[in-house]
């Protein structure tokens, strides 16, 4: 694992189980995480444009927004990829796209990931939770190729075990850890406070 | 005479990071040929995206690099033509965003009503799902007869497949779902003949279109509009490209017109922010004021 504060871009993907597990997470986050957090979580294209949003930012004193196409990323700020596209990281900001679904999703958890290891680098942390595929696991070990840190939840801890075990099976070096520790691993990853907040 | 590299130089190259600095520039090179060799600019796609959709027509030629892909397509025309399908597809369906068609009944046709005759502009229709959907509410709106659409696309391709209104059959049942929640007032198996594996849509409906190949990144506006949609196109452009699209619908669009962004585009991240002003935030609805 590279220096504690170093990383800057905190990607996440979930699928089945994921709301709770991502309620879980972001509560337990600080409001003055120095990172941009963005979530790629399987959803029906038809769901409620503001529902999933509300659920998570009832719990989080961090802003949580649907990214928008060219949306500079924003330190302190959790942004989701919108139902039915695709959410790319590209330099400094996010870019989107409808091209076919990946592995059966769109948003991919992949795509995400892929775009994220190549924009930040070793300043990248990906965090696979809970799903019952294997989305995820190309995406962490190109995070890991490019000297990013990879953080999966504990199968053991998930509602499915299968995206996580598919994720460790690819990144057999990522940091296994249970639901209720991965937000601390990412405070210390990503530090805390050198923004502030308005 | 060869020059020594250094070994950690060597190390740099080889390493991952320096893998991606050398899979940028044969990126930048293929693109920079595609257009010295066939005119098609594709140099200012946002490079995330695009640089997926090369990947997939590298491996489709079976190929192992993006250089060895510059090659295929410099010395095989048909090759070219497969990668300007694969980068210029729009992926999308018949009343995609079934809300955006609602907000389009209440806040824009009212607007159309107001006009003896309107021009209304599909910008990068792709394979006319959009186009088709547009000419239906338009019908049930009783607006159509004093309607024209324009649909354009770079790709002539598409544009024939759009002309001649054949869809998949297997996509009829999510399209009907997506027509009764766009506030469809028919039944939608009206307005196609099943046909062995496709639906062949009612001529009626493109009566009053008018195809026409176009390229947003290089060619001039042609026409005034009322009303421009352009919906997930230009997420596939960097944000200079974007600028100059942005100016070139705000020269296109009759003062007071309104211009129709997907549902995750936003005028706030362009030039033309204050050009516009807002009439449904969650559709993406701008009308143009100055």
């Amino acid at each position: 694992m590279t220096a504690s504060g170093a990383h800057e871009l905190v990607v996440i993907g979930a699928s089945w189980g994921g709301l709770d597990a991502l309620r879980s997470l972001l509560r337990a986050l600080p409001g003055d995480l120095d990172a941009t957090v963005a979530v790629a979580q399987h959803r029906a294209p038809e769901s409620h444009p503001t529902a999933f949003r509300d659920l998570l930012g009832a719990v989080t004193v961090l802003d949580v927004s649907d990214a928008h196409d060219k949306e500079p990323l924003r330190r302190g700020t959790v942004f989701l990829a919108p139902p039915d596209y695709h959410l790319l990281v590209e330099g400094e900001h996010f870019a989107l796209s409808t091209e076919a679904a990946v592995s059966f999703s769109r948003p991919s958890v992949d795509v995400l990931f892929e775009s994220a290891a190549e924009a930040a680098r070793e300043r990248c942390v990906g965090v696979v939770l809970t799903g019952a595929n294997d989305d995820g696991a190309r995406g962490l070990a190109r995070i890991r190729e490019l000297g990013g840190a990879a953080i999966v939840q504990d199968p053991a801890t998930a509602e499915r075990y299968e995206m996580p075990r598919a994720a460790v099976k690819a990144v057999p070096d990522a940091h296994v850890l249970p639901l209720d520790e991965i937000a601390g691993a990412l405070t210390a990853l990503c530090g805390t406070g050198k923004v502030a907040r308005v | 005479m060869a020059v020594p590299v250094e070994e950690d130089e060597r190390d740099r190259r080889s390493s991952p990071g320096g893998r991606l600095d050398l899979e940028a520039l044969e990126l930048q090179l293929l693109l920079e040929g595609v257009y010295k060799q066939y005119g098609f600019d594709f140099r200012e796609y946002a490079p995330a995206s695009l640089k997926r959709r090369v990947w997939r027509r590298v491996h489709a030629e079976h190929l192992t690099t993006i250089s060895g892909l510059l090659e295929k397509v410099l010395h095989d025309a048909t090759c070219m033509e497969r990668l300007l399908l694969d980068l210029s597809i729009n992926v999308t369906s018949m009343f995609r965003d079934p809300t955006f068609y609602v907000a389009f009944r209440s806040q824009v046709v009212p607007f159309l009503r107001t006009y003896p005759f309107t021009r209304i502009w599909v910008a990068g229709c792709s394979t006319g799902e959009e186009v088709y959907s547009l000419a239906i509410l338009l019908t049930e709106e009783e607006l159509y007869e004093r309607a024209r659409i324009y649909a354009t696309d770079i790709n002539e391709v598409v544009l024939e497949r759009a002309r001649a209104g054949v869809f998949p059959l297997d996509r009829m049942r999510d399209y009907t779902d997506n027509y009764i929640r766009a506030g469809g007032r028919r039944s939608f198996s009206e307005y196609y003949l099943a046909k062995y594996e496709g639906a062949l849509f009612d001529r009626q409906l493109t009566r009053n279109v008018v195809w026409a190949q176009h390229n947003l990144v290089q060619d001039r506006a042609f026409q005034e509009f009322n009303v421009i949609l352009c919906r997930n196109v230009m997420i596939y452009f960097d944000r200079p490209l974007q600028n100059r699209v942005h100016r070139l619908f705000h020269e296109s669009l009759e003062r007071f017109g309104i211009l129709c962004l997907g549902h995750k585009e936003s005028i706030r991240f362009t030039e033309f922010e204050d050009s516009y002003e807002e009439l449904d935030p969650h559709e993406k609805l701008y009308r143009r004021v100055k």
